[in-house]
C-alpha cells in the first residue's frame, strides 16, 4: 500500500502495550489523548498536530501519553519518543506558569541578546533552561523571533517583546515572578 | 454624529506589536471617544518601516498621512493635535506612499502588505487579489509553468533554483496525489519577510499556491509555519478559512471539480525544517532528519510523492509573475538574478525593516543608504547577509551588489536575504563560535562532519582564542581550516556544508580577533 493511501486506512494494532499497561496512573487524560488523536487522525502524518494539541491541553508531554498515542497512530513507541525528543518545543514536564525565552540569534546578538541572558540568569537566579523554585517561570533560550530589525526581542508567554533592554528585562520579569527576582 | 467616521491605520504586525501597537490602537479608539470623534481602527500589516513602528496612519482625502513612530503615550496629544484630520505634528511623517524609504522601492511580493486589512476579502480584490490567478487559471499548466521559468524567478529560500525549472520537474514526474508545500520556516536570524507577509497579506501566499498547484496538478498543499510565529499562524489559518468560505479553497478550486486542499502546519522548533527535506520528514510526522538527494522531492517529495516546496517569498512572486507577465518580472535586476528581492534589514541598524527592490542593489546602499548606519551610531564593523550560515562580510566588501553568482564569488550568499549589522564592539571570534555552537544545537545529527564536527568547531575555536603562543594558535587554525573542509564536503546538506562560511569569513576578514590573550591588553 502506499504512504498516502496508508496515511487514510490506519488499522487499528491491539498487541501494543497500552496506557494502562505501562503504570499510568487512572487519569481522565488517557480518553483525552485518545480523544485528540481521533481530532486529528485524518489528516495526513499526523504526529506534530497531536502532539502540539496533547501539549496544549496538559502543558507537556506525560511519559504516559506516548504509548496511548502511538497505540492509537499504530506506531511504536520508539517512533513517538523519537519524535518528541526532537524537537525542542516539545516538553516532557511541566514548565514554568510562564516561559520566558530570550533570543540569542545574531540579530539580537548585534544589539545586545547576550548581557540580557546573563542578566535574566542572575535575576532570577536559575541558569537558561531552569525553573525558578515557585514554579512562576521556565528561562529558555530561542534562535530568532522574527523580530530583527526592533531587538533584543523575548518572548513572555505567547507576547512577543521588542527592544527589550536590562531595565525593560526586570520589569518583564517582575510581572511574571513576583518575588523570584532577586 | 455629524461627520462620518475617520479611517486610521494601526499595524497588527508582530514587530509592532512587539513595541505596543496594541495599547496605541486602544489609545486612538478611547481618546478618539473622549474627543466626540468617531474612528473606525482599521489593523493592517506593517509597511516595513520597523524603526517608526507603532507606525499610525490617518485616512484623509488627499491619502493616507502616517505618524511614527507612536507611543500609546502620544496618542491625546496627536489626536488633541488634529491627528484624524491629517493635522501637522512632530511626529508626523506626510502622505505614507511619498515616504522615501517606500518610494525608492519596487513593492511586488509586499504590494500589499500594510496596506490592506490582512483578512478583507475585499481589500484584498480591490488591490489586484486574484488576477494571476485568473490568468493562469486560463492556462495550459505547461504554459504556466512556460511563464515562470521566463520570468527568470529563482526560490528565495536560499538556494536560489529556478522556479520554473522545478515545477516542469513536478509536472513531468508521474504520481499521485502530487503537493505543494510552502516552507515557512523562516529560521534564519534576521529574516522576516515571511513573516510579515504571512501577517499583512495571507492570501497572496494562498493564490501563489492556487497557481503551483494548477501548474504541476496537485490537488493539495501545506503551508508549514515556524511555532516562534504565533501570529503568523493565527493569520494564515484564519486567511485560509476565509478561502474556503469563499470558494477559492477546496473542492472547485481550480475549476470544476478540480479541489484544491490546504492545510497549515506548525513546526516544532527545529532549524533543520527550513531545509526542504527534513520539512517533508516532519509533515509526514517524524523526525526533521535530512534526506538524501536524488531523489528530488520534485519527483519524489511528501510522502514520496512529486512535491513542489517553495518558500514563502517564492510563492508571493508567482502571482504577480502572472498577472504582469514574465518580461515585466524579467525586467528587474541583474545578470541571473531576474525580478525583485525582498531585503530584510536588522541587527544594529538604526533603520531597519524591509526593502524589496531589484536585485543588483549594492550591500552598501542597504546598509548605509536605506539603512542609515548603526543605531548604536558606531562605525559598522560586519554585515552578516544570508543568516547563521552566511558570511560576515567587512567595510571593504560592502560595494558587492546583491546578486547570486556575485556574492558566490566571494565565498558569500545571498540566503534569505536577511542582513544583519554590526558595528565596531563585535567580537568576531565570538560570532564564529557561535556558528559552530548553532550547527551543534540544530543539526539533524545524520551526517558526522556536521554533528560532531560543530562541537570539535566550538573546541578548537575556543583553544585558537586561549592560545598562549604563535605556535599553539596556528596549530588551531591548520585543524579548524582543515574541519570545515570535512563539514563542506562530508555533510547532506546546508547545516553542516555552509556553517564554515561565516566562520572561515570572520577568520579571513577578522583575524585580528583571533589573537587572544596574547594582543588583548
Amino acid at each position: 500500500m502506499s504512504e498516502p493511501d496508508r496515511a487514510r486506512a490506519r488499522k487499528p494494532v491491539t498487541t501494543q502495550m497500552t496506557a494502562t499497561d505501562a503504570g499510568a496512573p487512572e487519569h481522565g487524560w488517557v480518553p483525552r489523548v485518545r480523544a485528540i488523536v481521533a481530532e486529528h487522525q485524518h489528516r495526513r502524518g499526523p504526529l506534530l498536530p497531536v502532539l502540539h494539541a496533547v501539549q496544549a491541553e496538559f502543558g507537556y508531554l506525560p511519559a504516559e501519553a506516548v504509548p496511548v498515542v502511538a497505540d492509537a497512530l499504530n506506531l511504536t513507541r520508539a517512533d513517538v519518543h523519537g519524535v518528541v525528543t526532537f524537537y525542542r518545543d516539545f516538553r516532557r514536564s511541566a514548565p514554568g506558569r510562564t516561559v520566558v525565552r530570550i533570543c540569542r540569534a545574531e540579530a539580537c546578538q548585534a544589539v545586545g541578546a547576550r548581557a540580557l541572558v546573563s542578566e535574566a540568569e542572575d535575576v532570577l537566579g536559575i541558569p537558561m533552561g531552569g525553573t525558578t523554585a515557585d514554579g512562576a517561570v521556565t528561562l529558555g533560550e530561542v534562535f530568532c523571533l522574527g523580530n530583527c530589525a526592533l531587538g533584543p526581542s523575548v518572548q513572555v508567554g505567547d507576547r512577543l517583546v521588542g527592544r527589550v533592554d536590562r531595565a525593560r528585562l526586570r520589569a518583564l520579569l517582575d510581572d511574571v515572578a513576583p518575588g523570584a527576582t532577586r | 454624529m455629524s461627520s462620518p467616521p475617520v479611517t486610521v491605520y494601526v499595524p497588527c504586525d508582530a514587530a509592532a506589536r512587539s513595541v505596543g501597537a496594541d495599547e496605541v490602537a486602544a489609545a486612538l479608539d478611547r481618546e478618539a471617544a473622549t474627543a466626540g470623534r468617531e474612528v473606525r481602527v482599521v489593523r493592517t500589516g506593517s509597511r516595513g518601516l520597523l524603526w517608526l513602528e507603532p507606525l499610525v496612519e490617518v485616512a484623509t482625502p488627499d491619502g493616507r498621512h502616517a505618524y511614527g513612530p507612536v507611543g500609546p503615550s502620544d496618542v491625546p496629544g496627536l489626536v488633541g493635535a488634529g491627528l484624524l484630520d491629517g493635522a501637522a505634528h512632530p511626529l508626523g511623517l506626510g502622505p505614507a506612499d511619498e515616504l522615501p524609504w517606500l518610494r525608492d522601492q519596487t513593492r511586488l511580493a509586499f504590494t500589499r502588505v500594510g496596506v490592506v486589512d490582512p483578512l478583507s476579502v475585499e481589500d484584498f480584490l480591490a488591490h489586484g487579489g486574484l488576477s494571476g490567478l485568473r490568468r493562469a487559471l486560463a492556462m495550459a499548466p505547461a504554459d504556466v509553468v512556460a511563464e515562470v521559468t521566463a520570468s527568470g524567478l529563482r526560490g528565495r529560500g536560499g538556494a536560489g533554483f529556478p522556479a520554473g525549472v522545478k515545477w516542469r520537474t513536478v509536472l513531468e514526474s508521474a504520481g499521485s496525489p502530487r503537493f505543494v508545500c510552502c516552507n515557512a520556516d523562516e529560521g534564519d536570524s534576521g529574516t522576516f519577510a515571511d513573516r510579515m507577509l504571512m501577517e499583512g497579506d495571507p492570501f497572496a501566499l494562498i493564490e501563489g499556491m492556487l497557481i503551483a498547484g494548477h501548474a504541476v496538478g496537485a490537488g493539495e498543499g501545506f503551508v508549514y509555519v515556524r511555532s516562534e510565529y504565533p501570529d503568523a499562524i493565527r493569520t494564515l489559518s484564519a486567511a485560509v478559512a476565509a478561502a474556503y468560505a469563499e470558494g477559492w479553497l477546496g473542492g472547485d478550486a481550480l475549476g470544476p471539480a478540480r479541489p484544491f486542499d490546504l492545510e497549515v502546519r506548525v513546526g516544532a522548533g527545529a532549524y533543520i525544517c527550513g531545509e526542504e527535506t527534513s520539512m517533508l520528514e516532519s509533515l509526514e510526522g517524524r523526525r526533521a532528519v535530512v534526506r538524501a538527494k536524488p531523489p528530488v522531492p520534485a519527483v519524489a517529495g511528501l510522502f514520496g510523492r512529486p512535491t513542489v516546496v517553495n518558500n514563502v517569498l517564492t510563492l508571493v512572486s508567482v502571482p504577480p509573475v502572472l498577472a504582469q507577465g514574465a518580461p515585466a518580472y524579467q525586467a528587474l535586476g541583474v545578470h541571473r538574478s531576474r525580478g525583485t528581492q525582498v531585503f530584510q534589514l536588522g541587527g544594529n541598524v538604526a533603520r531597519g525593516g524591509i526593502v524589496e527592490v531589484p536585485f543588483g542593489i549594492t550591500v552598501r546602499e542597504l546598509v548605509d543608504g536605506f539603512g542609515g548606519g548603526t543605531a548604536s551610531g558606531r562605525p559598522v564593523r560586519a554585515v552578516q547577509v544570508g543568516g547563521p550560515l552566511g558570511s560576515y562580510l567587512p567595510e571593504a566588501l560592502l560595494d558587492l551588489p546583491m546578486d547570486y553568482e556575485a556574492l558566490a564569488a566571494v565565498g558569500a550568499m545571498l540566503g534569505h536575504g536577511g542582513v544583519v549589522v554590526f558595528d565596531d564592539t563585535v567580537d568576531m571570534a565570538a560570532q564564529a563560535r557561535f556558528a559552530m555552537e548553532f550547527c551543534a544545537e540544530e543539526s539533524c545529527g545524520k551526517c558526522t562532519p556536521c554533528r560532531v564536527g560543530s562541537v570539535r568547531g566550538v573546541e578548537v575555536i575556543d583553544r585558537i582564542v586561549a592560545a598562549r603562543t604563535d605556535d599553539e594558535r596556528d596549530a588551531g587554525l591548520v585543524l579548524l581550516e582543515s574541519l570545515c573542509d570535512v563539514m563542506v564536503g562530508g555533510s547532506l546538506c546546508a547545516m553542516g556544508s555552509l556553517t564554515p562560511q561565516p566562520v572561515r569569513s570572520a577568520l579571513t576578514h577578522f583575524p585580528e580577533d583571533f589573537d587572544g590573550p596574547r594582543t588583548t591588553p
